[in-house]
């Protein structure tokens, strides 16, 4: 019974810490260009309406519906990331302000709202949902087969992300180029990498992520759209980012740490179990968030810390 | 290669770019949003007719006007007031809650006292607990340089679950347990009627006392940024961190400071709701509101000066007004935060092109381009 309760709570770490691992990485990439993107709560939540809309209006086969609500999330959240682009990389306004002008135009009480309303897709469960596949047929494994082999074809993608994210970053040039524009921009200028358009190119992919994030909730946590539902995941991303020291491994650990944090006050309480009153297990992971950045801003951890030297500060060539 | 646009500081912007930028980028998010209104099927200038009379001409709407206003000039005075140093408080909405659960607190307790002390310590008791929740994300920042964006925003939903455990989940204080059926539809105690702050009534038109109040606090922030040193001192750390510390000014103190009385400010805003307005603590209510990231809103279209906080919380407090008041089919609750965004985005670009001359690149701007090729 009891390792049953554990079983469950780690199955739905997977789910809940996947719109983490997709925003997170999406957030990674961009600040490792030295693009701080605050706007990603707004992105997932316009990733997630739009997701919502497609898997709700298309008419088709179930894979090609989801395959275009998923594209439609991906282009959603680079369309937001591309306002955050233009105005924080080409003309320079803070990139705090910038992201946080993102979130609350695209947010709960802005253009993702907006949209719902006007495509009218509020209170209609969708009909297109990704479900868990039998992989290798090994479901029925104990605990490893729930946890691994029965996950839905997102979950499988974001594993993919995250090693193709990691080559990306540790094994390729444009990898390193990009870790040198993030480092020391104007280096990696006079060594002729354009540092604009790595900018453009990373803030742009984080969008896409960022929106496919969104979309998990919409495709596969639950087929429902209500205003705000990503609730906070966005910038938990964010704060994932900078205590996982911009590394993608360990991205991906915390995101499911997250996971149980968040799927723990769920999973109890449809056990009957209530030792604490359910608030306290909503606010659980916001908490552990403000504690984990707490830690990772320690002197212990500064000393192996990543954060990109140039993040958030806009790049000017020092010209004649 | 930085693109095809130039963009080169200017050493100093004329008086008639000041004003005319901000005009004209109200003017540009105002036709940007019209699209956008007739892209969706609604006639954009019988809307921003609507939208006219439902926040200033109609019965009451600029009593209305004024109720969205005060809070979001508290918030926003909040954020303008910590930004000014390049300190991100993005907690003023959970400073809110924090403040408005001290100042029932307060009213509940003090409840026989006399009106006027009664009201200056609701004033003081939302500050306070608006000050101490700001103090957490402030010491972090200040001692462990944790980012203080995220931390304080986190406290935002924290301030919020611990607001809705007092009213739905708990006995609490401020829970009102004697009336039939309150625990089926819980509610907050109710504030005694001399908790209720006075406004000035002129006709139909009501001034909150809490507006006063804010605007007394805009002039008392602009006066201490612009002529004290730890104004001063604030604008060093804004714009120089490094220099700051060079010259000796104690940086860690004035980073918990600043942001204590940011989140004071927004505590503030919480009290204003108890006393202006609600005269019980609402969780749900507060919540749905937003007023703390309106405030942000606010603070950014107002350029963090104090003053033009008050001009432009009545903006977006008429804003925010004629879109409760008109919400439906024709005009959803998301058109609010839309607008909010794109006036954001047409004045932040605004105020760069203010700063800033913008130009296309030329093809013959030669050495720096060499070897990065196609630069234009």
């Amino acid at each position: 019974m009891n390792s049953n309760i554990v079983l469950a709570v780690f199955v739905s770490a997977i789910a809940f810490g996947t719109p983490l691992v997709l925003a997170g990485l999406g957030e990674l990439l961009a600040e490792r260009s030295g693009v701080l993107n605050l706007g990603v709560e707004g992105m997932m939540l316009m990733g997630a309406v739009s997701a919502f809309c497609v898997s709700q209006k298309m008419h088709g086969s179930t894979a090609v519906v989801l395959l275009l609500a998923v594209l439609a999330s991906m282009v959603a959240g680079a369309a937001m990331a591309l306002i955050h682009a233009f105005l924080s990389i080409t003309i320079r306004v803070n990139q705090i302000v910038s992201g946080l002008a993102i979130t609350i135009f695209a947010g709960l009480i802005g253009l993702s709202s907006y949209l719902g309303q006007v495509w009218n897709i509020g209170g209609v469960a969708g009909h297109h949902q990704f479900n868990g596949i039998d992989l290798f047929g090994l479901q029925n494994l104990p605990i490893v087969g729930p946890l691994i082999f029965n996950q839905d074809a997102f979950v499988y993608a974001s594993w993919v992300l995250v090693i193709a994210v990691f080559y990306y970053l540790y094994r390729t040039r444009p990898g390193l180029y990009l870790r040198a524009v993030g480092e020391n921009p104007s280096a990696a200028d006079a060594m002729g990498i354009n540092v604009t358009a790595y900018r453009y190119a990373h803030t742009l992919v984080g969008g896409a992520l960022a929106g496919l994030g969104g979309a998990y909730f919409t495709l596969a946590l639950a087929p429902i759209w209500t205003d705000g539902l990503t609730a906070g995941d966005g910038w938990i991303a964010i704060a994932l980012v900078i205590f996982a020291f911009w590394r993608p491994d360990l991205l991906v650990l915390g995101a499911y740490l997250f996971g149980v944090f968040s799927a723990l006050g769920p999973t109890l309480q449809t056990r009957g179990i209530t030792v604490l009153p359910s608030e306290f297990y909503s606010a659980l992971p916001f908490l552990m968030t403000v504690i984990a950045l707490a830690a990772a801003s320690t002197s212990w951890a500064n000393r192996r810390v990543g954060t990109p030297a140039s993040l958030g500060i806009p790049y000017t060539r020092e010209e004649g | 290669m930085t693109g095809p646009l130039r963009v080169e500081r200017r050493l100093d912007t004329p008086k008639w770019l000041k004003l005319a930028v901000p005009l004209v980028s109200i003017l540009l998010a105002a036709i940007i949003v019209g699209i956008l209104l007739a892209a969706t099927g609604h006639n954009p200038f019988s809307t921003y007719h609507q939208m006219y009379s439902a926040s200033v001409t109609a019965d009451g709407a600029l009593t209305a006007t004024f109720v969205y206003a005060t809070p979001m000039l508290f918030t926003g005075l909040c954020a303008a007031f910590a930004f000014r140093m390049r300190t991100w408080n993005i907690g003023g909405e959970g400073q809110l809650y924090m403040g408005a659960v001290g100042a029932s607190a307060t009213g509940l307790v003090l409840g026989d006292w006399p009106r006027p002390l009664l009201i200056i310590a609701m004033v003081l008791g939302g500050a306070f607990a608006g000050m101490l929740w700001a103090t957490i994300p402030a010491l972090l920042r200040a001692y462990l340089r944790t980012n203080e964006i995220l931390t304080s925003l986190m406290l935002n939903y924290v301030a919020g679950f611990f607001m809705y455990y007092l009213i739905y989940d708990s006995s609490s204080y401020w829970r009102d347990l004697t009336t039939p059926g309150a625990s089926v539809f819980p509610t907050g105690k109710t504030l005694v009627a001399n908790a209720a702050w006075p406004g000035i009534t002129i006709g139909t038109f009501t001034l909150p006392m809490g507006f006063i109040l804010g605007v007394g606090l805009a002039v008392g922030l602009l006066v201490l940024i612009r002529s004290t040193r730890y104004g001063f001192e604030m604008r060093v750390m804004g714009d120089s961190p490094q220099a700051a510390n060079y010259s000796g000014i104690r940086t860690k103190r004035k980073i918990v400071s600043v942001m204590a009385i940011s989140g004071g400010i927004a505590g503030i805003a919480g009290s204003s709701q108890i006393g202006d307005f609600g005269h019980v603590l609402d969780p749900r209510g507060l919540e749905q509101a937003q007023y703390g990231y309106t405030g942000i809103v606010v603070a950014a279209l107002a350029l963090y000066n104090p003053l033009a906080v008050v001009l432009v919380s009545l903006l977006i407090g008429g804003l925010t007004n004629a879109g409760f008041a008109l919400e439906g089919p024709s005009f959803p609750t998301g058109l609010v935060g839309t607008m909010e965004g794109i006036i954001l985005f047409t004045v932040l670009g605004g105020e760069i092109l203010a700063r800033y001359r913008i130009g296309l690149r030329h093809r013959a701007v030669a050495p720096a381009a060499v070897g990065t090729g196609a630069s234009s």
